[in-house]
């Protein structure tokens, strides 16, 4: 369906990370998490790819594949950007300060 | 058509909370960001099974339509103001719907939830409650919903707008990047498409581009403005928010939203299938 995932920090049962390739973080302001922040997945060319709801606790995934992202979030604490390269599948973390 | 008779500003809806005859409708797909917050005194909408027919694939008939509005204390002669989650995906694809039926005053919140919590205005967790009403609505518009055979034969001959991302357009993906991917039973697009992704329309905070950015965005992408146009994506509410674009906010004459989309015409058996890049463009 289209609607965004649950976003909470544990992948879902069943995810490959052998085969698929999951950037996920968490959004955090002076050094505290910041919940429901609008985060966007924007690709190499920095044409918007998605975008989720980050969960109470600041955190967000996106499904993708290897290369070179961008990752901004929106939030009532200020925005916020960083670029991510993902070499291959696998979990790619990452810490997204908005200020 | 102009812009003022399609959207609301966060301004304008945060003055007429409480005005009688306006409605606020929260449209999400999931509606869990509602019973978290919503606007004050506005009332759900669950796409998944209030919009659609919960068993066969299909838009709520137009009984289903009236027993819904007069279950939500919606009046014939109220002004509904829509607004939800994912840049106001599923509020457009109910604006649509309800122009299909007829509803006289419906406008999209500009901005939908994200600009609303983004500018700090305020949510509630009170339940909101509205008297039933006797809803009547028109037979369906169908001047506004393609069907698969109407789309098989405007290929070449109309303008077919995908507004999926490129990968899925391409047929390198089935679903967006955030999503399991899933559905149809073949990847690409209709052959003679362009390729206009919906977030193209929209700025970072989910409110429309101006009109004249539209106009620039479409004819660059080769849209052409002498011809009928049928917009589609994967399950019909992307295309929804085009559509909006397209017939209420440009005013183009004959727009058409294929809800079928490609979950449909990407299981048909026999239909001509383009991968790549496209020669749309």
């Amino acid at each position: 369906m289209c609607g965004a995932p649950d976003q909470a920090a544990a992948l879902p049962p069943g995810t490959d990370l052998s085969k698929e390739t999951v950037l996920a973080g968490r959004v955090v302001a002076g050094g505290e998490p910041v919940g429901g922040a609008f985060v966007r997945l924007l690709d190499g060319t920095g044409e918007f790819t998605a975008e989720v709801v980050a969960s109470a606790s600041g955190d967000f995934r996106f499904f993708a594949a290897p290369g070179t992202w961008t990752l901004r979030a929106l939030s009532r604490a200020g925005n916020g950007q960083s670029v991510v390269t993902a070499g291959g599948p696998g979990l790619h973390t990452t810490e997204l300060a908005v200020a | 058509m102009s812009r003022q008779d399609v959207l609301v500003t966060a301004d304008w809806a945060e003055k007429n909370l409480g005005t009688e005859g306006v409605v606020f409708v929260e449209v999400d797909e999931d509606t869990t960001a509602y019973d978290g917050g919503h606007i004050p005194g506005a009332v759900k909408i669950n796409w998944t099974d209030e919009l659609q027919d919960p068993v066969r694939r299909d838009i709520v008939n137009k009984e289903q339509f009236e027993q819904l509005l007069s279950a939500k204390g919606i009046g014939n002669d109220d002004l509904v103001i829509l607004y939800g989650g994912n840049n106001n995906w599923f509020a457009a694809y109910a604006y649509w719907e309800f122009k299909l039926y007829g509803h006289a005053g419906v406008k999209l919140l500009d901005g939908g939830r994200k600009k609303w919590e983004l500018d700090g205005r305020t949510l509630t967790t009170d339940e909101v409650s509205r008297p039933a009403t006797s809803y009547t609505a028109i037979d369906p518009d169908l001047s506004i919903r393609a069907f698969r055979d109407e789309v098989l034969d405007a290929i070449g001959a109309k303008n077919l707008v995908d507004v999926r991302s490129p990968d899925e357009f391409s047929g390198k993906i089935s679903a967006p990047a955030h999503l399991p991917q899933e559905q149809a039973q073949r990847k690409g697009h209709i052959p003679t498409a362009i390729n206009v992704p919906w977030s193209k329309a929209a700025n970072e905070d989910g409110t429309f581009k101006s009109d004249d950015e539209l106009s620039e965005l479409y004819g660059e992408a080769g849209l052409d403005g002498s011809r009928s146009t049928i917009a589609y994506c994967r399950i019909g509410e992307r295309s929804s928010h085009t559509w909006l674009v397209l017939r209420e906010l440009l005013g183009h004459s004959d727009v058409k939203n294929y809800d079928g989309s490609w979950t449909e015409y990407g299981s048909l058996v026999g239909v001509p299938i383009e991968v790549g890049t496209g020669a749309g463009r």
